[in-house]
């Protein structure tokens, strides 16, 4: 008999401080942002898909073709393809191509580049209707940045 | 125009009401629908619907407008004429009890001196829509979740009668309108509260809506009684459930809340309406409110909650009224 | 199915799933039930299965590091933490102290954000819209920390053999810091919305109960053991990493039943955050990464690693040949024994408190599927 009247009252009471808060929340500005309108900023740490690093002073990529990354990227999504130049002792880049449907984003080709030749980019906002327009062309994407 | 004025006046009007009030019905399902998805996004604090209109105002009427275009998808081994019928069902029955608010002290379509059984008898019987939708849909989870609200609709229409029965010992009348104008003076809220708090938490068991709605249950039976439903025909329920919430408030505001009664304004017999409107969104703020606040009950706990303390209380409060009234 | 139990009239089989609002992703419950109570979920595995296991034996070790993290994405970070450890431990490496803060700190959080999940996503079991969203609310707070660091915000990456990836700057202790006020102060909203509302206990309370026996049989861990009463958590009980280091309580609860799991992951949420501040307070200044050879060998042998997950237990075994390709590698997961115990736990109760016990056994279906 006690418990009949203590969950009624202690329970209305429950209800009620519950019922307070969600109406404190509805005075309360919103947290969130309306996508496609406004974006927040990303951390610069963001890591999207890799990019060719732009050598300021070279105004080139760093890359040597050495194919370190291609090997050690557990998903195989990097294919590398270095051709001889006249003139030059070794190879140069002529095909960068990386398959981002694959790609685990795990950092490894970054980290074991010698040259420090990649990078992650910043982007998020990736959508498409077909799968082949994730496979990037990153040798190009980086002749676009280049001035 | 000669045929017109040879038919009786009394069919005329009740044309015309019927009119207004099926286009009514459509409108407040449109605003309660927009208001139930503003205020559940900002109790969440984010903005509800924002995209079709200024700030989403017409995302309902293009919701509205995607449901009618939709196929009407009848699976295959259902039981095809309740399938049809179940939607219709839930539909039809909810235009009545319209018909005799008193919205204000002249507008309202039929006075009867029976009103308030008659709005109860009507209601009982969107329990029979969504049973034979369940069982028409011959799908399991919408026969659980019919034979949920079959279960308990039989359980909360008791205590709504009861605290109901506490109102009329007090007026005297079955007449809504005769009701309200008992409570010129003071509303029947602050003579009978504990009238009032069951028949609101009835009412809400009555509708089917959360914390109380098992039927549709959507974590535990996908979407309960119109699981199969797509189209006109889930449409139809929406509609159906949203008018019920209407019907509860406003014979809620009628019974407890002094109806069209508030401060006088100009053509107060006809602008009292502007006050009824006003309780009656109010009660449905509420009812939104505890929608998106608490979590579901449990099925015997909701059976349980009526039988142990709603139906012993409503009988209490009745005796009370009875002999305060006899003394 | 047992051929009998179709013979009796009233009895009649549902399947839940593979696509319900309350398995949480592709598991398939089927129910053998009466009415509308359960005589015999038998849960059915496999609709996700990846071959992580198998993928982790056909590439060198360091390959296998993003797909630790896609096991249980919504706590990451100790899988991540699990398996650098183990490979540490068998390749000899040196981890500096500055880095295993960083993964202690890094963890916690993740595991609070977990149980902020869970949460709401419990109460969506329940039936209650509102506080999966304020549960998101404070867990974006720290996917964007997490995120300043590891540069992901769900599929974490972050730890490397003998380190991590990224030391951490004044920036993620400020924004830690700032994240656990706030959080200490959101638990009033929780408790008044959630823990104090009678609905919800009368959900929660004296449903699937798991006695301690039974938890053992099992192999029941985590939050779902420690709600049975039984004191045991890999950080205290078998400390690696730093944990040793800090000062924090393993709570347990009394009966076992929902409200007890509910309650353990509650306070458990405070106690990471303890174990965060202490942490930030006497984070070592240094390196944080050793030198390790690029081809990692491992040698002839087995080996072992446990790590406490947001949901209990996970153990990493290793068997290695000599080769950098692991020869064999088993992951045991913590919710598949957590689920096992479904089909004892719900029998002859209501379809209702079937999805109760789901929620609260917190499940995470790629994981078990790995
Ligand atoms: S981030 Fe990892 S998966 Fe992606 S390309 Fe680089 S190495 Fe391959
Ligand atoms: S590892 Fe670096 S230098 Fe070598 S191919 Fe890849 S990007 Fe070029």
């Amino acid at each position: 008999m006690k418990r009949y009247f203590s969950d009624l009252f202690v329970g209305g009471k429950s209800l009620v401080d519950g019922l307070v808060v969600t109406l404190k929340a509805l005075c309360q500005p919103m947290v969130t942002v309306q996508y496609p309108r406004e974006e927040i900023d990303i951390t610069p740490n963001f890591r999207g898909h890799i990019d060719l690093v732009l050598d300021p002073e070279k105004n080139t990529f760093r890359c040597i073709a050495c194919g370190m990354c291609e090997r050690s990227c557990p998903s195989e999504c990097i294919q590398i393809k270095g051709k001889k130049v006249e003139g030059k002792k070794k190879k140069t880049l002529s095909l960068f191509t990386l398959d981002f449907t694959k790609c685990s984003l795990c950092g490894t080709c970054v980290e074991i580049c010698p040259t420090q030749a990649l990078e992650f980019s910043n982007e998020y906002n990736l959508a498409a209707f077909s799968r082949e327009a994730f496979h990037y062309d990153i040798l190009k994407r980086l002749e676009e940045r280049i001035i | 125009m000669e045929i017109i004025s040879t038919l009786p006046p009394e069919l005329i009007r009740m044309v015309f009401a019927v009119i207004i009030i099926i286009s009514f019905i459509f409108l407040n399902a449109i605003m309660m629908g927009y208001l139930e998805r503003k205020i559940a996004g900002h109790v969440q604090r984010r903005p509800g619907p924002m995209e079709v209109g200024s700030h989403g105002i017409l995302q309902l009427v293009v919701d509205g407008v995607k449901l009618v275009g939709k196929e009407l998808l009848v699976p295959v081994n259902v039981d095809r004429t309740l399938f049809r019928l179940g939607p219709i069902l839930s539909f039809t029955p909810v235009i009545l009890p319209l018909l005799v608010i008193p919205f204000s002290e002249k507008l309202q379509a039929r006075d009867l001196n029976l009103g308030l059984l008659f709005i109860v008898s009507m209601t009982s019987i969107n329990v029979m829509a969504i049973l034979v939708a369940g069982w028409g849909s011959n799908n399991k989870y919408s026969m659980f979740g019919a034979m949920r609200a079959v279960a308990q609709s039989i359980a909360y229409e008791i205590p709504i009668l009861l605290s109901m029965l506490a109102v009329v010992l007090m007026a005297n009348t079955f007449s809504l309108k005769e009701i309200v104008g008992a409570q010129q003076k003071i509303w029947f809220i602050l003579l009978q509260p504990l009238a009032f708090i069951i028949y609101i938490i009835s009412g809400v068991a009555e509708t089917n809506r959360a914390p109380f709605d098992l039927p549709e249950a959507e974590s535990e039976l996908t979407a309960g009684f119109h699981t199969e439903y797509s189209g006109m025909g889930f449409s139809l329920f929406f509609l159906g459930e949203y008018t019920n919430m209407f019907t509860v408030a406003s014979v809620a505001t009628v019974l407890f809340l002094g109806g069209w009664h508030g401060p006088t304004l100009p053509y107060g017999e006809y602008l009292g309406i502007v006050w009824f409107f006003l309780k009656v969104y109010f009660l449905l703020f509420f009812m939104i409110m505890i929608r998106w606040t608490y979590p579901r009950v449990r099925f015997d706990q909701l059976l349980n909650f009526a039988w142990k303390y709603l139906v012993p209380f409503s009988l209490v409060n009745i005796l009370i009224t009875a002999v305060v009234i006899k003394l | 199915m047992r051929e009998s139990q179709f013979q009796e009239p009233n009895r009649f089989f549902l399947n839940m799933g593979p696509q319900h609002p309350s398995t949480h992703g592709v598991l398939l419950v089927v129910l053998e039930m009466d009415g509308e109570y359960v005589l015999d979920p038998q849960p059915v595995l496999g609709f996700i299965h990846r071959m992580h296991e198998k993928m982790g034996e056909s590439r060198p070790c360091q390959g296998f590091m993003p797909n630790t993290a896609r096991m249980d994405y919504v706590c990451a970070l100790p899988y991540n933490h699990g398996y650098v450890s183990l490979i540490e431990r068998k390749a000899g490496i040196e981890v500096p102290k500055r880095a295993e803060y960083i993964r202690v700190i890094t963890s916690e959080l993740n595991r609070v954000a977990s149980h902020l999940l869970w949460l709401g996503a419990y109460l969506l079991d329940l039936g209650a819209f509102t506080p999966i969203l304020y549960g998101f609310d404070d867990r974006e707070h720290i996917l964007d920390i997490l995120e300043d660091v590891t540069g992901s915000r769900l599929t974490y990456c972050y730890y490397r053999f003998g380190g991590v990836y990224r030391d951490i700057d004044d920036k993620f202790v400020e924004a830690t810091r700032a994240f656990i006020k706030r959080l200490r102060k959101r638990y009033d909203i929780y408790e008044k919305l959630v823990t104090k509302n009678i609905i919800f206990i009368k959900r929660a309370e004296n449903i699937g109960i798991i006695s301690p026996d039974m938890a053992i049989r099992y192999g029941i861990t985590g939050p779902n053991l420690r709600g049975s009463g039984i004191a045991y958590d890999i950080r205290k009980n078998e400390p690696y990493s730093v944990y040793p280091e800090f000062d924090f309580e393993v709570p347990v609860g009394e009966r076992g039943d929902c409200l007890d799991r509910y309650m353990v992951r509650v306070r458990e949420m405070e106690q990471s955050l303890r174990i965060v501040e202490q942490a930030l307070d006497t984070l070592p200044d240094g390196p944080v990464r050793s030198k390790v050879p690029k081809k990692i060998k491992l040698a002839p042998g087995d080996c072992n690693f446990a790590v406490e997950a947001a949901r209990g237990e996970l153990s990493y075994y290793l068997v290695g040949d000599g080769t950098s390709v692991p020869y064999r590698l088993k992951i045991r997961v913590p919710s598949y024994s957590n689920l096992s115990c479904l089909p004892e736990l719900g029998e002859g109760i209501l379809l209702p408190d079937l999805v109760s016990i789901m929620g609260s056994l917190d499940l995470v279906i790629p994981e078990i599927d790995r």
